[in-house]
């Protein structure tokens, strides 16, 4: 009897500490996972303010600007553009 | 009492049973005490202790949500929110020293009465200094590290393509919900939901365990737009130097792809900075193509001759004697600026004759009428999903006397929004079938509603044609390497309950390539200064600027062949007076 009883607080006690190890365990591994969620959210906005970026030097009137004043572009004669059509032959 | 000495002289003395019982019943009392005490804390005060020992390490954290991005068709982003700096201010902790003052006022842009002023209140346990600042210049007042002073993270939403898009797009408001435009159209989706969650923090403040999810937090969606910048921004600087060059008061105009009924630009002059509204005037503010209305004039004149067609009353070419040149009806006189003896329907249109026109419309039934004009979407709100579309007015047929009958088959004594025309445009450009109008990207194709018979829509577009021809009344519509097609309007404006003599709209509405059409765009020219007013001098040349560079960015085939056109020399051709 008395030695059932020490093997039951043997495995009692084991119990405990794995909840204790695996509670620890679970806890750091949330934060880890909070981490690359804030992380995420990081990017995103950074990928917005990206967006924003490319949106603003991509501006359709700076374009034309830089391409017409500081390289000298301009559209072609209609006349030498020839269209080619997406899915015929010619 | 040798018993009694003995034990004496043992030490030991025989004390009073009380004394035990004293010490016993203490003990038990003792105990007593701490039962009912546990059984109060555990039984009775047990909620809020557990709220006190959660309070020492679970939180509720605020989960922000973003709000969504709004998108042009090719990706281009039109609207995006990023993080700025809010400083707030606690104004009975701030003890500030005259240069810490100074500093601080400058980098809030700001005086130092200002700045004072905006503290001098200490009952107040929140002040806000300034609201939304560039991440920067709040990490240099954070680094000043000033007692009661505390920045706050916000959204600020920014708008890359400027006053280009501003009418379209709209804007948010400081607390970044819409105020105009798509913003405000589309505010459910766009803008998110916060959430909160409770969450264990550990002693370095890190989140170790979610408890309990109170709301989730919903992001915003991305929203993307059948618009296209460059079209946009194309139209827009035509439209803008065309404002400029005739000293018009506004312009404004649409662009349409007739095959899904997306809009691919709108544009409005004068426009306004949506990054930066302060000092705005209502006149910036009105988007002329959606919510606000004008008589048409003449570009209403293909609807007229397109029920005679459709009705048999005419062919193209039925000649209408429109000599000499007037037609008075009750008291009131319709006037050509070229008048002829008689026109072919077909030249009613490329002339752009009045006598004509109200001629035609008087052979039909008002009730016909009104009911064509009905059905292609005049006096109806577009459904667009944009606040304040206009409906525009159209009578009902019974109060119509002949006269406003006759006016309005060129366009006058009805109003419309520029949206509505160009939509209805939609029936010539489709062979016959009024396409539903999208701002929102869409790929599949529109389905229209029958109108008018294919034959009647290219008999239309055929005599629209002509109009832009030399010999019609706006051959500044014409670009190289396309058939175009299209009407000229001028029309006097309303003012005071009559109409103005010397203010004028000028508007052109026309449809590209004539072979198989693709866009629709319509331009309209608010108050053009004198001497070119004319819808053909005015409007007819914004048409074809932006019609060529859509044509072209779409990828359209030409149908015409490339070579220069031939412009007339002076505006007299395209007179007419409506």
């Amino acid at each position: 009897m008395a030695k059932l009883n020490l093997l039951l607080l043997a495995v009692l006690v084991a119990c405990a500490l794995g909840l204790v190890t695996s509670q620890h365990k679970g806890r750091k591994l949330f934060s880890e996972l909070e981490r690359e969620r804030d992380r995420a959210r990081e990017l995103d906005i950074e990928y917005g303010r990206l967006q924003l970026e490319a949106s603003t030097w991509g501006l359709h009137s700076r374009v034309e600007r830089i391409a017409a004043g500081n390289l000298g572009l301009r559209a072609p004669d209609p006349r030498r553009v020839r269209l080619v059509g997406r899915d015929s032959g010619r | 009492m040798t018993g009694a000495v003995g034990a004496a002289a043992q030490g030991l003395v025989r004390l009073p049973v009380w004394r035990a019982r004293f010490v016993l019943a203490a003990l038990l009392i003792g105990f007593g005490a701490l039962v009912l005490r546990a059984l109060y804390l555990q039984a009775l005060k047990t909620d809020f202790l557990q709220e006190k020992g959660d309070a020492r390490y679970s939180r509720v954290l605020e989960v922000p949500a973003t709000r969504g991005r709004v998108f042009d068709r090719n990706g281009e982003a039109l609207a995006v929110s990023t993080p700025v700096k809010s400083i707030w201010a606690i104004p009975s902790d701030v003890a500030l020293k005259s240069a810490q003052k100074r500093k601080l006022a400058s980098l809030l842009g700001m005086t130092t009465s200002e700045l004072d002023k905006k503290l001098a209140d200490p009952s107040r346990d929140f002040v806000y200094l300034k609201r939304q600042l560039a991440p920067d210049t709040a990490e240099a007042i954070t680094e000043l590290g000033l007692h009661g002073i505390y920045d706050q993270r916000e959204f600020r939403r920014y708008y890359p393509a400027g006053e280009v898009t501003a009418h379209l797009v709209g804007f948010t408001g400081v607390d970044d919900s819409g105020q105009e435009g798509v913003e405000l159209a589309h505010q459910d989706s766009l803008g998110g939901k916060a959430g909160s969650r409770r969450v264990i923090k550990d002693r370095l403040g890190r989140v170790v365990e979610d408890v309990q999810s109170i709301r989730a937090a919903q992001d915003g969606k991305d929203l993307t737009l059948a618009i296209d910048s460059k079209i946009q921004s194309l139209a827009y600087s035509a439209l803008k130097s065309a404002v400029i060059a005739s000293k018009a008061r506004a312009g404004a105009l649409i662009a349409l792809d007739v095959h899904t009924g997306e809009v691919l630009a709108l544009a409005n002059v004068p426009s306004f900075n949506p990054n930066n509204r302060t000092r705005l005037s209502g006149a910036q503010l009105r988007n002329r193509v959606i919510t606000d209305l004008f008589e048409p004039g003449s570009t209403l004149k293909p609807f007229t001759v397109a029920l005679a067609l459709e009705s048999g009353k005419v062919a193209p070419q039925t000649i209408v004697p429109t000599a000499p040149g007037r037609l008075t009806i009750a008291k009131y006189t319709i006037r050509d600026v070229h008048p002829a003896s008689a026109l072919t329907v077909a030249q009613v249109i490329q002339k752009s004759s009045n006598v004509g026109a109200a001629k035609i419309a008087l052979s039909m039934p008002r009730e016909g009428m009104w009911d064509f004009f009905h059905r292609v979407g005049f006096g109806t709100a577009p459904q667009l999903g944009f606040p304040g579309a206009a409906a525009g007015k159209l009578r009902p047929y019974r109060t119509w006397k002949p006269v406003e009958q006759a006016t309005m088959s060129y366009g006058h004594g009805i109003s419309l929004s520029l949206v509505q025309l160009a939509r209805a445009y939609t029936v010539f450009a489709t062979d016959g079938e009024l396409v539903p109008l999208t701002l929102v990207k869409s790929d599949a194709a529109a389905v229209g509603e029958r109108i008018v018979s294919p034959q009647t829509a290219r008999a239309v577009r055929a005599m629209l044609e002509l109009a832009v021809q030399p010999g019609g009344t706006g051959p500044r519509a014409r670009i190289m390497g396309w058939r175009v097609a299209g009407k000229t309007g001028t029309a006097h404006k309303q003012e005071n309950g009559g109409y103005a003599a010397h203010k004028y709209i000028a508007s052109f509405v026309g449809l590209a390539p004539v072979s198989a059409p693709r866009v629709v765009i319509a331009v309209m020219i608010d108050e053009p200064a004198a001497p070119h007013y004319y819808g053909g001098e005015v409007a007819a040349p914004v048409f074809a600027q932006t019609m060529q560079g859509t044509l072209r960015l779409l990828g359209v085939p030409h149908d015409a062949p490339l070579e220069p056109l031939e412009m007339p020399a002076d505006g007299d051709a395209a007179g007419e007076s409506t």
